[in-house]
């Protein structure tokens, strides 16, 4: 199938060249005077689809003053949801990165029968829904497993839900990148003496790592808002986010949007959260891509 | 994908992509029922062909397959001819807010009578609609527990359930009317017991901090998470519980010595465009006919003849109502309220979202 | 770098065994529990009236939604990477949001804005045109969650191929609306197709944001992967069974839609 957003798409903002794309970027104004248009158009379309309703969710969140903001994610649950689910991401996105940079690897340097399939395969999760997903992984390795596992109710559970989810993310990322690689360093490494993981450490990572980093936040944005792959794998202790999210929904008393305000509260916390891991994330590739 | 399809095997794809899309084509009336097997004798129960009304019931959680059955029967009555059902069910106190949201409803079934006042407050629901000669109740159940064939675990009552070891599934009763009955059953069962009600407080305490080890939203996620193999006993209406051996899910059904009577009402919203045809429904489920289906269910009835002729059909235990621990009102003020409710500091010590306002 | 044997083959190992567990093994159980009591039983599972009405509500929503992000996105992509307009780059950031913010939050914004006491909300609902709780509000939904992927494909090819062939076209004598139609476009439709694949497959498996939303009425709010939500809540083994064949229902059609566009693409290099 096909591969999730190259790795450029968040890593990089626009105009720096990512390592993964040779550019012959011409930036001609082809557009001329219709590219003030266009950029009018899109940034409506924008404004009316995503703008417009994330203004009223972070003007619900604070509209009921900034106690009331501040409790909405700081009262235990809240805290709690998004302790959880904050570890659970962070180690979900590092162990999918290092694991998906390893199956990019063998997929890009191997070469073994039936590789084609698998290559189609890692676009799987994609396709799937994510509700069948944990349907099968509940089957699979929870209560009467087949393999005779049980990690039902466990927060091992739900990170193989979310490893799923993001192994596209995770290897297609890195793949590109691979595929482009030039080997003459590596192989000129290799005639000096170097060994295979000097060689890696010192020449194959660091032309690797903004793809990997743009990747990992990929996992990481998605781990952090996942709802479909957990909402039947959660249990009562592991609460994370998006769940206390619907639940908060579910249970808002009071009438007019200030009912929705805890549920808000908790919304913009998680946004923000994610949004400096990810600014950090890309920070920290595109300082390395230079 | 970088595996060039040969054309013949590519061909083979798309005609059986495009024959499954005719063939859905050709089905494509539609329509509500998600039956499998006709055994409600209907042929799809849509009712959106030609019908004089459509009646949008909101119900609780569980008792969906129940409402299929006796939805066709009314249709089949004369004053139900022409009536369609669109149906929506869901955890309970859920449902109530989405209604008071906005989500369309003609007649509202839930799990218990807050769920219905708080539509009285946003004016959907008239002030007098617990008048009637049922007080506002369609019918009745109990709180059960629900153990794997053989009941391992010896599962007799209450003081079962919080012995060291022994998992305890229960929903949230930040969302579900089940989770409240539950809860309240578990309570009164203590105070009938003879403890006080602090006692009876630290037996909930433990119970849902200790023994409990998931709180799905509503009670049929919580008969699901069960019946999928967690915990080793699920409270649950004793009207799921018959229905779902009779669908065929590997439980046995424990009665304790007391628990509480459930009382679940209904209601007809007054802005509702059908109001008559509503009304007309909500007085036939309280008719001698629609009560014995409701026993036939695995639902207590209602009304008293009929409670009387089928109570053959209900194991006696030791039933005492709501009313007997204060009612609803002072319960969900002084249990279920954040954030002074004992309930609420409860689960939010166990780390189970509460209704969070 | 030479790889010696003994890293390849761990390697490899490593790579299949993680592979194996976390991926082939879930997809294979789900086709086995479709399946596993005859091809008729599933097919009756995903012919129920209900169902029939829950995979007309997912096609409705996607042939919607896929479109309108379709437009957006190629003619988003062509202002990234061809214009010079100042406030690309803010545009370009606020593409990405529907990756980084919850689906779940997603439908809750939704509410705010259009629920009974939200912005605009009663504005619509006095018109007669509900759209929480009911498809308008689904669409809605899926549109927000699906809106970057065309973007995100088309922008990098049309990035690489240059604009050569469109000032050639220029010179030439054409005018920008024939040059977009003849040139550019045909250039970017591996972009514009690996787009249209992604875009469907996330709007028709989406579930977060639609279920907060929707007010989960059989026949008319339930979408196919609310119905397999439902479904595992259904008492007896049956609903299980009926959960996954709907699941594999939807990616059946994910896949349709891949071959599809598969045609109309040539293959992009992957391995």
């Amino acid at each position: 199938m096909s591969p999730p957003p190259p790795a450029d798409s968040v890593a990089a903002p626009l105009g720096v060249p990512s390592p993964g794309r040779p550019s012959r970027v011409r930036s001609g104004s082809r557009l001329g005077g219709a590219g003030g248009l266009g950029l009018g158009l899109s940034t409506l379309y924008l404004s009316v689809i995503v703008l417009l309703p994330v203004a009223a969710l972070i003007s619900v969140a604070l509209g009921s003053g900034l106690h009331a903001f501040w409790s909405s994610f700081t009262n235990t649950t809240a805290l709690k949801a998004l302790e959880q689910t904050l570890a659970i991401s962070a180690i979900v996105a590092a162990i999918g990165s290092v694991m998906g940079t390893l199956v990019a690897w063998v997929l890009v340097r191997d070469q073994f029968p039936g590789k084609r399939i698998l290559n189609a395969v890692i676009d799987l999760p994609f396709a799937l829904p994510t509700i069948v997903a944990s349907l099968a992984l509940l089957g699979l390795y929870g209560t009467g497993s087949p393999v005779g596992i049980d990690i039902a109710l466990t927060k091992t559970i739900v990170a193989v839900a979310l490893l799923f989810v993001t192994l596209p993310f995770a290897v297609r990322s890195v793949q590109p990148v691979l595929l482009e690689l030039d080997q003459d360093v590596e192989e000129a490494a290799a005639s000096l003496g170097a060994s295979n993981a000097m060689t890696f450490r010192r020449i194959v990572l660091p032309a690797l790592r903004p793809a990997i980093l743009s990747g990992t936040a990929l996992s990481f944005a998605r781990c952090m808002g996942e709802y479909g792959s957990i909402v039947l794998l959660a249990a009562a202790k592991i609460q994370l986010a998006s769940l206390v999210i619907f639940a908060d929904v579910e249970s808002a008393t009071g009438s007019g949007n200030s009912a929705y305000q805890p549920a808000a509260g908790l919304s913009v916390a998680l946004l923000v959260i994610a949004l400096v891991v990810l600014f950090g994330l890309r920070k920290w590739g595109s300082d390395s891509g230079n | 994908m970088n595996t060039r399809l040969d054309h013949p095997r590519l061909r083979a794809v798309i005609a059986l992509g495009l024959a499954v899309v005719a063939a859905l084509v050709v089905a494509a009336c539609g329509g509500s029922s998600d039956a499998t097997t006709n055994t409600s004798g209907s042929s799809g129960g849509s009712g959106s062909s030609g019908s004089k009304a459509t009646l949008n019931l909101v119900g609780y959680s569980t008792p969906e397959k129940a409402y299929d059955v006796i939805d066709r029967a009314y249709e089949a009555t004369p004053g139900g001819k022409g009536i369609g059902f669109k149906t929506s069910f869901a955890a309970s106190g859920a449902q109530s807010r989405a209604v008071a949201a906005g989500q369309p409803a003609d007649v509202v079934a839930f799990s218990t009578a807050p769920d219905i006042t708080r539509l009285v407050q946003a004016g959907l629901v008239a002030s007098n609609w617990a008048d009637g000669p049922t007080n506002g109740i369609v019918n009745d159940s109990t709180v059960v527990m629900i153990v794997r064939p053989g009941n391992p675990k010896h599962i007799t009552g209450w003081d079962d359930l919080i012995k060291p070891g022994v998992k305890v599934v229960t929903p949230n009763p930040a969302t579900s009317g089940s989770a409240r009955w539950n809860i309240m059953a578990a309570y009164g069962a203590e105070l009938k017991e003879g403890k006080t009600p602090s006692q009876a407080l630290a037996y909930l305490a433990t119970l849902l901090e200790k023994n409990t080890v998931t709180q799905p939203d509503s009670g049929s996620d919580a008969l699901q998470a069960f019946v999928s193999g967690q915990g080793d006993v699920l409270l649950d209406y004793e009207s799921d519980a018959i229905a779902a051996k009779k669908a065929g899910d590997k439980i046995q059904i424990v009665y304790p010595s007391s628990s509480i009577l459930i009382q679940t009402p209904i209601a007809v919203i007054k802005k509702s465009s059908h109001l008559a045809q509503a009304q007309a429904y909500v007085k036939w489920l309280l008719s001698p006919t629609a009560q014995k289906l409701w026993a036939q269910q695995g639902y207590r009835p209602v009304l008293p003849s009929v409670a009387k002729a089928t109570a053959s059909m209900f194991p006696k235990l030791n039933l005492f109502t709501i009313d007997s621990l204060g009612g609803w009102t002072k319960v969900t003020n002084d249990f279920f309220t954040a954030p002074n409710g004992s309930v609420i500091k409860i689960e939010e010590k166990a780390g189970v979202p509460t209704s969070s306002s | 770098m030479v790889t010696r044997p003994v890293w390849k083959y761990s390697l490899r190992a490593v790579a299949l065994a993680y592979l194996a567990v976390l991926l082939l093994a879930p997809v294979v159980f789900i086709f086995i529990k479709t399946f596993e009591h005859g091809f008729s039983t599933a097919w009756s599972y995903v012919t129920t009236p209900a169902a029939i009405s829950a995979f007309w509500l997912s096609v409705l929503i996607a042939a919607i939604a896929v479109p309108l992000n379709t437009i957006f996105g190629v003619g988003t992509a062509l202002v990234l990477v061809r214009s010079k307009t100042r406030g690309r780059k803010i545009l370009d950031a606020l593409i990405d949001i529907p990756f980084v913010v919850s689906p779940v939050i997603i439908g809750l914004s939704l509410i705010l804005v259009y629920g009974l006491h939200g912005w605009f909300g009663p504005w619509f609902i006095d018109r007669g045109i509900p759209i929480i709780f009911n498809p308008l509000g689904m669409i809605l939904a899926t549109v927000f969650v699906s809106l970057p992927f065309c973007v995100r494909e088309v922008a990098p090819v049309l990035m690489e191929i240059g604009t050569e062939q469109e000032q050639a076209a220029a010179t030439l004598g054409a005018s920008s609306w024939q040059t977009f139609w003849r040139v550019t476009l045909p250039s970017i439709r591996t972009g514009v197709a690996y787009g249209v694949v992604l875009t469907t497959a996330r709007a028709l498996g989406e579930i977060g944001a639609v279920a907060v939303v929707s007010s989960n009425v059989l026949g008319s709010t339930v979408s196919l992967p609310l119905l397999v939500k439902y479904r595992t809540q259904v008492p007896g083994p049956g609903g299980i069974s009926a959960a996954y064949a709907t699941g594999t229902e939807l990616a059946v059609m994910s896949l349709i839609v891949l071959i599809g566009m598969t045609l109309l693409a040539p293959q992009r290099k992957d391995a």
